[in-house]
C-alpha cells in the first residue's frame, strides 16, 4: 500500500518532470554550489531581492485605493493615510521601502566594486545589474509623482525637462512625455500606468542577472576562483539561513523607519498639493538620486550637464574594461583599496552637495567631486590596474 | 548533381534567401510602422491642443507689477515695465549676450512697456521670482539662473531667454495669447 503511493507519487514527479523540469530545477536552487566565505556584504542581493517583493506587494494593495487624476491624487493619498484600513501603513511601506531597496542595491553595487565582481566572467552580472538600477530610478521618480504634491509636480516638471536639452527634438520629446504643454494631468496618468508596469520588468531581468549569475557562480572576498568542492557548501541551508539572518537585520531598520521616522526621508512640501503656478524655493530630489543631481548642476550647461549625469550612470558599463587588473578582490589590492574608499567618499560627498542650494562653496565643490567622480573611473582605475603589485594571492578559498 | 544544389553548397544567395531577407525586411517595416499609433497617443489629445488661447485685461497691471496668468498648464507673466527696467533693457549691449536679442524684439511696437513671456526658465522649467537676480529682472531659485529686466539670460545655466508667446494687442488694454 505504501509502496504504491509512493510509487505513484515518484511517476507524478516524474510526469511533470518529463513535461516541465521544475523539480530540477528546485534541485539546482537546493545544490547549488556557493564558495563557503562569503561574508555579510553578500546578504544584500537577497535583501535587495525581498525589498522588490515588498514593493509590489504593498504597491498593489496602495493601487486599489490610489486614483491617478490630477484632481484627486493628492486627496486619494490623503484619503489612504486617514480612511482606509492599515492604509498609512501600506503606504509609509511602500515610502519607505523605495528607500531601503535603494540603501540595499547601493550596498550590492558597493560591494561588487570593491571585491571586482564585475570582471571576467561575471561582466553580464553585472550589465544586467546597472539595467536593474536604471529601471530602479525610472520607476522611482515616477512613483515619486503620483502623491502630486509640491516635490512631485517640480521634481517631474525638472527632471522631464532634461529631455528637452536633446538639440532639434527635444521639445518635441517633452511634449510627447508630458501629453500636453506642461506635466499635467495626462502625465501622472502615464507615470501611474509605467510605475505599475517596471517594477515587472525589473523582475524580469532580475531573473536573467541571476541565470548570469548561477552559471560562473558568486564572487568571494578573496576574489578567486573556486578550485575544488572543498571550497564550496550548497546554498541551502546554509546561505538560505544566513539570508534569513540579513532579513531580519533589514526588517528591524525597516521598521524603525515605519513607525518612527516614516517622512524622515520624504520632503516636507510634498504634503502641499502640486501647484503650477509656484516653484518651491529649493527643490531636491530624493536622496537616493542627489549624487548624479550634483552632477548635473555642476555643468555649467544645460546639455553638458544633462549628458555628464546620464555618463555617471552609463560609464559603469564600461568599468571591466577601464579596471583591468587580474585581481578581483580589492584585500590583495592595496593602491585601488585606497582609491576605493576615496571614491565612495567621493560619491558621498557628491550626495551632500546635491542636497544644498546651487550656490557660493558649493558650486565649487560639486565641480571639483563631479571632476573627481570621473577622474576616478576614466584615469584611476586604468593606471592603478597597470602599475600596482597586488599582494600575493592564496591558493584556494580553503587555505588560510 | 542539379544546379541548384550546387549553388546552394557554394554558399550563393538563392531564390529561397532573397524571398526569406525581402520578408523579413518587409515585416519588420510593418512592425515599425504599427508602432507609431502607440507612439502617438502619448501626445497631446485634441482637447488639450485646442485649449491654446487666452484673453488678458491689463488695466489692473500697475507699473513695476507682474501678472501671472495661466495658459497652456504654464504661468504666463505680463509684466508692466517701469520706464526705468525699459531703459535698463534699452541700453544693453545685446550683443554679447548669450542669447542675443535687442529689446525691440521682446516687445511689440508701440508697446514697450508691455513685457508679455511664458514664466518658465529655459533651464529646467522652474518659475523664475520676479524683481529679483543679479540684474533686477528674475531670478530661478532652482538651478540659479539670472534674467534681465527684458527677461534675457544674463547669467546662469539657461541656454535662451525667457520665451515670448505669440500674442496681440486686440486694444490698448487688452491681449490675446495663444
Amino acid at each position: 500500500m505504501l509502496k504504491e503511493k509512493k510509487k505513484k507519487k515518484e511517476t507524478l514527479v516524474g510526469w511533470i518532470e518529463y513535461r516541465l523540469p521544475i523539480f530540477s530545477f528546485l534541485k539546482h536552487l537546493g545544490e547549488y554550489k556557493t564558495p563557503k566565505n562569503l561574508n555579510y556584504m553578500w546578504n544584500f542581493g537577497s535583501i535587495a531581492g525581498i525589498a522588490l517583493v515588498i514593493q509590489i506587494v504593498t504597491g498593489i494593495f496602495l493601487a486599489m485605493h490610489y486614483s491617478p487624476n490630477d484632481a484627486t491624487a493628492f486627496g486619494s493619498v490623503e484619503y489612504i493615510m486617514r480612511n482606509v484600513n492599515y492604509g498609512w501603513l501600506l503606504r509609509y511601506m511602500h515610502a519607505v521601502g523605495a528607500s531601503m531597496f535603494f540603501v540595499a542595491v547601493y550596498i550590492h553595487i558597493a560591494r561588487g566594486l570593491y571585491y571586482g565582481s564585475y570582471k571576467s566572467p561575471r561582466e553580464l552580472v553585472w550589465f544586467f545589474g546597472i539595467f536593474i538600477f536604471i529601471l530602479m530610478m525610472a520607476t522611482a521618480f515616477m512613483g515619486y509623482v503620483l502623491p502630486w504634491g509640491q516635490m512631485s509636480f517640480w521634481g517631474a516638471t525638472v527632471i522631464t525637462n532634461l529631455f528637452s536639452a536633446v538639440p532639434l527634438v527635444g521639445d518635441f520629446i517633452v511634449r510627447w512625455v508630458w501629453g500636453g504643454f506642461s506635466v499635467g494631468d495626462p502625465t501622472l496618468n502615464r507615470f501611474f500606468a509605467l510605475h505599475y508596469l517596471l517594477p515587472f520588468v525589473i523582475v524580469g531581468v532580475v531573473i536573467i542577472h541571476i541565470v548570469a549569475l548561477h552559471v560562473h557562480g558568486s564572487n568571494n572576498p578573496k576574489g578567486i576562483d573556486v578550485k575544488s568542492k572543498n571550497d564550496t557548501i550548497p546554498f541551502h541551508p546554509y546561505y538560505t539561513v544566513k539570508d534569513m539572518v540579513g532579513f531580519g537585520v533589514y526588517f528591524m531598520v525597516f521598521a524603525y523607519f515605519v513607525f518612527y521616522q516614516p517622512n524622515y526621508l520624504g520632503h516636507p512640501d510634498n504634503y502641499i498639493e502640486a501647484n503650477p503656478m509656484v516653484t518651491p524655493e529649493h527643490i531636491v530630489p530624493e536622496w537616493y538620486f542627489l549624487p548624479f543631481y550634483a552632477i548635473l548642476r555642476a555643468i555649467p550647461s544645460k546639455l553638458g550637464g544633462v549628458i555628464m549625469m546620464f555618463s555617471g550612470i552609463l560609464i559603469l558599463f564600461v568599468l571591466p574594461w577601464l579596471d583591468h587588473s587580474k585581481v578581483r578582490s580589492a584585500t590583495y589590492r592595496p593602491m585601488f583599496r585606497v582609491m576605493y574608499w576615496l571614491f565612495i567618499f567621493d560619491v558621498i560627498a557628491l550626495g551632500y552637495i546635491g542636497g544644498k542650494p546651487p550656490e557660493g562653496v558649493y558650486i565649487f565643490l560639486g565641480r571639483l567631486a563631479t571632476f573627481y567622480y570621473f577622474t576616478h573611473f576614466l584615469f584611476v582605475l586604468p593606471f592603478i590596474s597597470r602599475y600596482e603589485k597586488p599582494l600575493p594571492l592564496p591558493k584556494s578559498i580553503s587555505e588560510k | 548533381m542539379t544546379k541548384k544544389a550546387k549553388s546552394v553548397l557554394k554558399n550563393k544567395v538563392n531564390r529561397r534567401d532573397f524571398l526569406v531577407l525581402s520578408a523579413t525586411a518587409l515585416a519588420g517595416a510593418g512592425a515599425a510602422m504599427c508602432a507609431w499609433p502607440f507612439i502617438d497617443s502619448m501626445n497631446p489629445a485634441s482637447d488639450v491642443l485646442s485649449l491654446s488661447s487666452i484673453e488678458v485685461d491689463l488695466t489692473p497691471v500697475e507699473p513695476g507689477q507682474t501678472l501671472k496668468v495661466l495658459w497652456r498648464g504654464k504661468p504666463v507673466f505680463v509684466k508692466n515695465r517701469t520706464d526705468k527696467e525699459i531703459e535698463e533693457a534699452e541700453k544693453t549691449d545685446w550683443r554679447s549676450l548669450p542669447d542675443p536679442q535687442p529689446d525691440s524684439a521682446r516687445v511689440k511696437e508701440g508697446h514697450k512697456k508691455w513685457l508679455i513671456m511664458i514664466g518658465v526658465c529655459t533651464h529646467l522649467g522652474c518659475i523664475p521670482i520676479d524683481n529679483s537676480g543679479d540684474y533686477d529682472g528674475w531670478f530661478c531659485p532652482c538651478h540659479g539662473s539670472h534674467y534681465d529686466t527684458s527677461g534675457r539670460i544674463r547669467k546662469g545655466p539657461a541656454p535662451l531667454n525667457l520665451i515670448i508667446p505669440e500674442y496681440k494687442f486686440l486694444t490698448d488694454t487688452k491681449i490675446k495669447i495663444g
